[in-house]
């Protein structure tokens, strides 16, 4: 098979410290991994392409980047379904991450940030003699979370990372979550609520925007953004409600279970609180501007037609399970 | 300079293991990589870690004992006992630290069946059991504030004498050369598959810390023993676990009859590896498969379990072999996938050269002797990493630094590198040469082998070194330069496979992984030993030393 790699390629050594682009043509099997093509460059055409690699079977995240403008594992990816209509697939190194050399990025800063979330069990009380007894479930349940390998997909696509570099991002949430959903790690009122509260300062689970991209490109199944989810579930449930991000969701939710929509208007205020006059200004070049192009919301809110109905879906849900 | 008691060279299972313990018994402890510590092959381990545990009945001497018979008598007995009783403890040990283990009804660690074994005590995490270990490792190396330079590669030791004095290193990103002094160094460097060609390995293990050990003067051993794993893929080489096997899957050939009974009619899948892929060899040479493959058949065993226990190799099969094992039989054959020789060392991971020490599959204390047992080497990894880690950390409390010059060291090993990116250009590629490595050693020290072709890959070796003395190194940049560091690499695999190919021609019978079609038969009269190698003035050495036999003796193997 017959295949064109585009690689946007970038060399410090080289004075010009800028990327470019650079197309080889080559055969390949059926088969092959888009990371098949990249080696096969690398060994017989071009000697100076830098890439990680090791597995070839997508458990050591050496080789995520943005194939076609997506993040991937290269070894996860068939060249063949790759190939745009020209029979080109584009390859770039994974986003949010500086450039080190070609498709070789910095994780610095993604290390930096698992670190952040003090990244081991904390068991308190003193350790049983033999392994702690859990539920199979427990186990399966984190081990969909410990299936992360790491790679830094969901960094590379995270739109918030984008506009944000302090936010700590999918990757070290989900961990972080391991823990705290671990039944070994310290009880609630102790280890647990200390998580909590610090990934619920700013830069933490808050400002996830729940753009589902992450879950999207996570080549592990991982969800990272369920886990932050569950993370803001679990603080709200420790009574961790006093941030702009749990006020948020509250309020969000008060509005649509009242009126079956979102009162647009309120919304902020009830974010940041009533008397919070220096944010409630900030909202002011906002609201100008969406006055001017004709989108501010209507000033007085209706309910919906049915919203008995969205009312019943809400008693619904928050019933307990049984 | 940099300078360090014990200096952990590796990040794998057995590196971190044994700089966690080297740290907590006081040494001021470093760790050097090549790769970040969480993508070292350790996490490509699947099917799990064995350990007899007595509330569940299970005791260690049977272990011991399945690890012998596996081993084919060729593994030293004093090591192994040390591991089967170790192994209990260093399991609760991995779970209070985190690991996400699978449990059974009650709650409690659960097990599955793994070959060459009468019980099942193979405990595990799903089908990635070494990437959670290793994640969780790294969770205790993050904890414990161990100094760890990652993507920095070792290139050669600094002695004085027989003595270690240090390392230089390559950092990779910047291209600067670095001296590391040190009191002791533990190779944990893992093992040396990639010099197959194909292998289950991933393209780091490269065999650097035998060929750097061997180079300083350690004894190599048992080199001849490669383990060639029943299930590859079809393909591309990449492992499927014999934890399909062990939760029952089938092996099949071309008309769907289950040909292990011919074998093994007592543990028919769950034979010990030699074994089963001998059996799949000998199926394969008769014409009973298809395309050289035969067939793993997981269809029986449900969707659920198959979600459950074993979701990332069926997607493997997906991804590489477009094959769904909840639907179909997929094609496998056997492949070079471990290296039961190694650095010899003694039963606290001590070498023959002073300050030098070694753990986990680059080293070889003989718990596996001629056949490995499917997940006995994480376990293997975990107890002699601690144990070479406690064992460095004392004793480097009574040794000084060794003085060396740290600007002389670096200029020399400069001037090593700066003359390999400046040789000219004479249209050779270090891929060609290491694709010409891998398909002799698959080829010749195979499955089944024989005195004309291990000749024929011992006469080509010496052309390939030649070959490689001349290499072109085409990134002459100094960021990151891979192309630097595979060239580089590539000299430990030409070293490692000479040390294999000398050593399997040695060995003149047929025990666990060396089956020769020349020398048929088992003889323990002449050949119950271990064959070791050294450096010499002109190559090779080779020198026996005796099998340690405690209590089981050598009796004929029966699956
Ligand atoms: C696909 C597969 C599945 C397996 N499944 C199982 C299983 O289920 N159960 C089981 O018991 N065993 C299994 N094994 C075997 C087991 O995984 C390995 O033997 C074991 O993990 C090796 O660990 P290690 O710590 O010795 O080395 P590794 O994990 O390979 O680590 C080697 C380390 O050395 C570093 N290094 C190497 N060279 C240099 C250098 N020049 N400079 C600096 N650093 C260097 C690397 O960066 C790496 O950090 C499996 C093996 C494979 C290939
Ligand atoms: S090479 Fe390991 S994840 Fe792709």
């Amino acid at each position: 098979m017959d295949v064109k790699v585009n690689i946007r390629r970038y060399d410090p050594d080289a004075g010009a410290p800028a990327s470019f682009w650079q197309e080889f043509s080559l055969a390949v099997p059926e088969t092959a991994t888009v990371l098949d093509a990249l080696i096969q460059i690398r060994e017989e055409m071009d000697g100076t392409l830098s890439l990680r690699c090791s597995c070839r079977s997508a458990i050591c995240g050496s080789c995520a980047m943005r194939v076609n403008g997506h993040a991937v594992l290269a070894c996860k990816t068939r060249a063949s379904e790759s190939l745009n209509s020209e029979g080109v697939v584009t390859v770039e190194p994974a986003g949010n991450m500086p450039v080190v050399k070609d498709l070789v990025v910095d994780f610095d800063t993604f290390w930096d940030k698992i670190r952040a979330v003090e990244p081991y069990l904390q068991p308190q009380g003193p350790e049983p003699e033999g392994e702690y007894i859990a539920s199979n479930e427990s186990m399966l349940h984190l081990s969909s979370v410990t299936a992360c390998i790491m790679c830094g997909a969901c960094v590379s696509d995270c739109t918030v990372l984008e506009v944000d570099p302090t936010f700590l991002g999918p990757a070290a949430l989900a961990k972080a979550y391991r823990f705290t959903a671990d039944p070994r790690d310290g009880d609630a009122a102790g280890v647990s609520q200390r998580r909590l509260e610090q990934l619920s300062l700013p830069s933490g689970m808050w400002d996830c925007t729940r753009c589902n991209e992450c879950v999207q490109v996570c080549p592990k199944g991982v969800a990272p953004m369920d886990r932050i989810m569950a993370l803001r579930e679990q603080a709200i449930s420790l009574g961790l409600g006093d941030n702009n991000g749990a006020r948020h969701a509250e309020a969000f939710t008060e509005s649509v279970a009242h009126s079956g929509r979102l009162d647009e208007l309120r919304l902020p205020v009830k974010t940041v609180g009533m008397f919070n006059l220096p944010a409630l200004f900030s909202f002011l070049p906002v609201g100008l501007r969406a006055m001017t192009h004709g989108k501010l919301p209507p000033l007085v809110h209706k309910s919906v037609e049915n919203v008995q109905s969205v009312r019943r879906l809400f008693s619904k849900v928050s019933q307990p399970p049984k | 300079m940099l300078e360090h008691d014990v200096l952990v060279i590796g990040a794998g299972l057995a590196g971190m293991r044994a700089a966690i313990a080297a740290q907590a018994g006081g040494a001021n402890t470093a760790i050097i990589s090549k790769v970040h510590p969480v993508r070292s092959h350790s996490n490509a381990a699947q099917g799990g870690i064995n350990a007899a545990l007595t509330d569940r009945g299970d005791d260690w001497e049977e272990h011991a004992y399945d690890t012998i018979k596996g081993s084919d008598f060729l593994g030293d007995q004093d090591a192994i006992e040390i591991m089967c009783q170790a192994a209990g403890d260093s399991l609760i040990d991995l779970e209070h630290m985190g690991v996400t283990f699978n449990r059974d009804d009650e709650g409690k660690l659960g097990t599955r069946a793994f070959g060459g074994q009468r019980r099942a005590r193979t405990f595990f995490v799903g089908d990635f059991t070494g990437q959670a270990m290793l994640h969780v490792m790294f969770e205790q190396l993050v904890k414990s504030g161990i100094r760890s330079y990652e993507e920095w590669f070792v290139t050669s030791l600094i002695q004085d004498g027989e003595q270690v004095a240090g390392v230089l290193a390559l950092e990779i990103r910047t291209g600067q050369l670095h001296a590391i002094r040190a009191k002791t160094v533990i190779f944990c460097t893992g093992g040396c598959g990639r010099l197959f060609e194909p292998s289950t390995n991933a393209l780091i293990v490269t065999g650097d810390g035998m060929g750097l050990a061997y180079n300083a003067g350690a004894r190599l051993m048992d080199m001849e023993m490669v383990q060639y794993h029943p299930t590859t893929l079809a393909g591309s080489g990449v492992l499927i676990s014999e934890a399909a096997r062990g939760e029952g899957a089938f092996l099949r050939d071309r008309n769907g009859d289950r040909f292990m009974e011919k074998y093994a009619p007592n543990m028919m899948e769950l034979a010990s590896r030699d074994v089963v892929s001998r059996a799949e060899q000998t199926e394969i040479d008769a014409g009973n498969g298809v395309d050289g493959c035969l067939f793993l058949d997981c269809t029986h065993l449900g969707e659920a379990l198959i979600l459950e226990k074993l979701s990332q190799i069926r997607e493997i099969g997906i991804d590489l072999a477009g094959a769904d094992m909840i639907k179909e039989p997929i094609p496998i054959r056997p492949g070079m996938h471990y290296i039961m020789g190694g650095i010899k060392t003694d039963i606290d991971g001590l070498t023959n050269v002073p300050g030098i020490y070694a753990a986990g599959e680059c080293a070889n204390v003989s718990v596996h002797g001629g056949n490995r047992l499917g997940a006995n080497s994480l376990l293997d990894t975990i107890v002699f990493g601690e144990r070479s880690g406690n064992h460095a950390a004392s004793a480097s409390r009574d040794m000084d630094f060794i003085e060396f010059n740290e600007d002389e060291a670096v200029r020399k090993e400069e001037a090593r590198i700066q003359a390999m990116l400046d040789r000219p250009d004479n249209g050779d590629r270090w891929g060609s040469i290491r694709q010409a490595l891998g398909d002799t050693m698959n080829k010749n020290i195979a499955v089944y082998r024989n005195q004309a072709g291990m000749e024929e890959t011992l006469r080509l070796i010496p052309e390939l070194k030649a070959r490689y003395a001349q290499v072109p190194v085409h990134n002459k940049g100094r960021v990151f330069n891979t192309d630097l560091v595979f060239a580089l690499e590539l000299g430990y695999m030409l070293d490692c496979g000479e040390a294999i190919a000398v050593s399997a021609l040695e060995r003149k019978e047929s025990r666990g992984a060396q089956a020769r079609t020349d020398f048929p038969t088992r003889d323990d009269e002449n050949w119950l030993k271990h064959i070791t190698v050294t450096r010499g003035e002109e190559g090779p050495e080779l020198g026996y030393l005796p099998v340690t036999i405690t209590k089981w003796t050598p009796e004929e193997r029966k699956y």
